[in-house]
């Protein structure tokens, strides 16, 4: 079988190419980037164009009338990988040719649409544009058609022959129009359609009008009266084919048109009566070859013709997906493990990924590809550009449901960068909780209690009253959720409480190292209560977390005014502590009565 | 019965009836969707309803028709009547605009925008919800701002600046000068326009009827119904993407703060919620639904309207 011949088609990218300046390209997921390199055949060197161009070359996707056929076979599909596996399969084929009607009448209804607005339309070019998506709307019908009557409902070769009979009449409904145009005709045999006419009609079984034309030659030529005779003889003995009477051969007619083998059920249609069936022309059209080879029940053939002479791999993908779930493709391991249903579903599904808005429905066709549908989706999700946090909440819903954490993170990511650089710290942190990013949320605390020693207070308060159980997914996190409680219960007076925790800070290691001055600062009011708050054991720790501190290695960048801001804090907190712990042994050394 | 589905080209963010004349009783016909992830979105005014055979084959007479349509800059996050005859929309850009639809429904005009309602200092803040009451409007943003416009004062009325350090995701008004909003922790917050930073929080919902419809991300779409009293807090808990709308599209509020209604009374273990699916099957997300009358309209992210039009209730 010889390949489909599609003619390589040229398109002009303005703005690029000129001067014999030489084009790069780079190809892109449903793209194809040019731009013009500093290379020339020859001539003087010029500046040249500095622009990348984007050339698409799937068009249909962008069409408002095609996105219905995507997003309403979107939802057919879905409907199809649902039907359960244990049905018994007389229940599934039923089902089966419903779905596979249901796919053809939403090529119908878009065809329509296309067409009225094609007619409608003032725009000439608007006007071809949708009218070669109708005549390709119009084959792909077609041939799913065809393949709908040929393989999935496969009926047995009688009722076959009937409903082979009926696509013919509804593909060939032009004839009576021709029937009618001969007929009425100065001269019908003279008529170029003539024999078109009467071959069609035989073709359709309708011998009685069959007839009627072929009278008209009859009349006409009398020597050859009797040929005709002999022929209309025929045509009104010719046993129409009847359901019950099985196994009878339909008797050739005319030469080389139709043969049937009642052993093989196989219909067997010669390359010349195809011609003569589908009118003539010099050579065999893309959907002449691919209408053989589904007669020839090559489906592989048909596919393989398909995706090469369609620029988008909608047809093909359904029509795989619908005919592996009939079981009548061959496993058939491409290369890259893969089968050919996966393959072309992926292909299908990674074209819509590209669309700004038809990806959602990409991913459920990438959660019905079993091998490589999970990588495919974690690699495309990413790439969704993100402009709202609703939509970056559906991106990550999605994730979620599928259980893709790194991608979750990912996305978290990029939108806490974007709210921390707008100063919305509660979407950052809302969002980093969400990803259970502990290393992220790290970032949160230091913010807020830089904002806290820069003002003195906290910012955001309600957020960080209402964390929750967010507040385990990080030390520091956890840190700042206490630190924040520290200061309610001062502000509500609860000052032995505050007390207890803030010492419980540094002991339990939940404060960093680096906030341990500011933390004891904080513990200064207390102590300088006329009421003892810290107990006389509280008042040792708190001593000996200030000498852990000092006993560090001193920040070598300080300069002499802080190191000298330092010592003095260090002596205040030294003088208070002291002070503290006489109080406090006095208190607890004395005996109440 | 089925709903009528109507496949658009465009993802559907928000659909919403116009009010009908009060003393007429008709059932709602006019409805206004608007979509959301195209590069050129839409405000559209769709009619639904017996139209009297303008099909040929007469099937179709009941599916929504474009009346007219007007272009949205950005998505459009949300969409509210303020009138018969004016339409609000909140924008990803951060704009707010209120579109003008002429008596006859042939036209929809921009009227007045305002554009850089939300927004931070170097970038776009996306405005996500917007709500109305005649003349007022407030709406509410990622930036976390609460505004308060009056619909034919070009200036906006008041700004109540970082209303909340997280999104706010959805208002509505209680009283004239009191409105409730939501982030997007989960957290109800109510804010007075006469006092500047008076915040409470507030944990539950006030709504009345005995029927709730609700909508949300994994597609469906459904009816709540309950005779005895059932617990709010667990319809709240399926997912803070949901989207509320009572019966009867407004929301209601008793005259003191603390609401009894059929939904918060009553011990959870004894009551029970019946909900019932409304879509054929299990669409995309199911973005955003409106109720009036006995009629219901949703959108969906499969580009696609459903109507309603004989609710049980």
């Amino acid at each position: 079988m010889e390949e489909v011949d599609v003619e390589l088609s040229i398109t002009l990218i303005p703005g690029a190419g000129f001067h014999q300046k030489h084009l790069g390209f780079e190809w892109g997921p449903g793209d194809l980037s040019v731009y013009e390199t500093n290379y020339k055949l020859q001539g003087p060197r010029s500046a040249g164009s500095p622009f990348v161009h984007i050339v698409r070359r799937d068009e249909d996707i962008c069409s408002p009338i095609l996105r219905k056929l995507f997003n309403e076979s979107h939802l057919i599909f879905v409907g199809l990988q649902k039907i359960k596996e244990d049905m018994p399969s007389k229940n599934k084929k039923s089902q089966f040719v419903s779905i596979s009607k249901n796919y053809r009448s939403v090529i119908r209804a878009c065809m329509e649409e296309l067409q009225q607005n094609a007619v409608s339309t003032q725009n000439g070019s608007l006007a071809s544009q949708y009218g070669d998506q109708v005549s390709i709307l119009l084959a792909i019908e077609l041939i799913w058609n065809l393949c709908e009557v040929l393989f999935i409902d496969a009926a047995p070769a009688g009722s076959l022959l009937l409903q082979l009979l009926d696509w013919v009449r509804l593909h060939k409904s032009d004839v009576d129009a021709k029937a009618r145009e001969v007929l009425q005709s100065d001269s019908p045999t003279q008529h170029q359609s003539y024999w078109d006419v009467v071959i069609s009609l035989v073709l359709q079984g309708r011998m009685d009008e069959a007839r009627q034309v072929l009278s008209k030659q009859a009349s006409l030529r009398a020597e050859s009266s009797s040929v005709f005779r002999r022929m209309d003889g025929l045509l009104q003995t010719m046993p129409i084919f009847n359901v019950r009477a099985s196994g009878h051969a339909f008797p050739k007619l005319v030469k080389n048109v139709l043969y049937f083998t009642p052993k093989s059920e196989e219909i067997i249609y010669s390359t010349s009566s195809m011609n003569m069936f589908l009118g003539p022309r010099a050579s065999p059209e893309p959907l002449d070859i691919i209408l053989l080879s589904a007669f020839e029940f090559d489906l592989h053939q048909v596919i393989k013709d398909c995706s090469i002479a369609l620029n988008n791999w909608w047809f093909v993908a359904h029509l795989t997906d619908l005919l592996d779930h009939c079981k009548l493709l061959q496993s058939h391991n491409l290369h890259f493990g893969s089968n050919l249903r996966e393959f072309l579903v992926l292909e299908y599904a990674s074209g819509l990924f590209t669309h700004h808005s038809l990806w959602q429905l990409a991913v459920d066709y990438f959660d019905h590809c079993p091998e490589f549908g999970r990588v495919y989706l974690e690699l495309q999700v990413e790439r969704v550009p993100l402009d709202t946090e609703r939509k970056a909440i559906k991106v990550l819903r999605i994730c979620e449901d599928r259980q893709m954490s790194e991608q979750v993170r990912s996305i978290c990511k990029i939108m806490t960068k974007r709210a921390l650089r707008n100063n919305r710290l509660g979407s950052a942190l809302s969002c980093s909780i969400r990803a259970k990013d502990a290393a992220f949320a790290t970032l949160f605390p230091h913010r807020f209690l830089q904002d806290y020693s820069n003002k003195g207070s906290f910012t955001d308060l309600d957020l960080l009253d209402n964390l929750g159980p967010a507040m385990l997914l990080s030390d520091r996190l956890t840190f700042l959720g206490k630190y924040r409680e520290f200061h309610r219960l001062y502000g509500e007076k609860r000052f032995s409480e505050a007390a207890r925790l803030l010492l419980s800070l540094m002991t339990a290691k939940i404060a960093p190292r680096s906030l341990w001055m500011t933390l004891l600062t904080d513990a200064l009011p207390l102590l300088e209560q006329k009421v003892v708050i810290f107990s006389v054991d509280q008042t040792y720790e708190l001593m000996s977390c200030l000498e852990e501190l000092n006993s560090g290695t001193k920040d070598s960048n300080l300069t002499d005014q802080d190191e000298d801001i330092e010592s003095t804090k260090t002596e205040l907190l030294r003088l208070a502590l002291a002070r503290n712990l006489t109080m406090a042994i006095v208190k607890e050394g004395t005996i109440e009565t | 019965m089925d709903p009528i589905a109507k496949y658009i080209s465009q993802k559907t963010s928000k659909t919403r009836w116009r009010p009908v004349s009060p003393g007429l009783l008709q059932q709602p016909e006019v409805f206004a969707t608007g979509s959301w992830d195209n590069e050129n979105n839409r405000v559209s005014v769709w009619l639904v309803g017996d139209h009297g055979g303008c099909n040929t084959d007469g099937e179709f007479d009941e599916e929504p028709q474009l009346l007219c349509d007007s272009q949205h800059a950005g998505d459009v996050l949300d969409l509210q009547f303020l009138d018969q005859d004016r339409l609000v929309s909140a924008s990803s850009s951060g704009a707010v605009t209120i579109f003008k639809l002429q008596p006859d429904c042939q036209a929809l005009s921009l009227a007045h925008v305002w554009e850089r309602a939300h927004g931070y200092s170097c970038d776009n803040a996306p405005c996500t919800a917007v709500v109305c009451r005649s003349p007022e409007l407030v709406s509410v943003g990622e930036d976390g701002r609460v505004i308060l416009y009056k619909a034919d004062q070009t200036e906006v009325v008041r700004v109540i600046e970082n209303a909340d350090s997280s999104t706010i995701h959805a208002v509505t008004f209680l009283r004239t000068t009191e409105v409730l909003t939501v982030n997007s922790i989960g957290q109800l917050k109510m804010w007075d326009f006469r006092q500047q930073s008076d915040m409470w929080e507030v944990h539950f919902h006030p709504s009345n009827p005995n029927h709730l419809f609700t909508c949300s991300e994994d597609g469906s779409l459904l009816h709540w119904e309950t005779t005895s009293g059932s617990d709010m807090s667990t319809l709240l808990q399926r997912g803070w993407n949901s989207r509320v709308v009572s019966h009867s599209g407004v929301p209601l509020a008793g005259e003191n703060d603390s609401v009894v209604s059929a939904w918060l009374a009553g011990d959870s273990s004894k009551n029970r919620l019946e909900a019932t699916h409304m879509l054929p099957s299990q669409t995309l997300s199911v973005n955003s639904l409106d109720v009036l009358e006995q009629c219901l309209v949703c959108g969906t992210d499969g580009e696609a309207v459903y109507v309603h039009r004989q609710l049980p209730v």
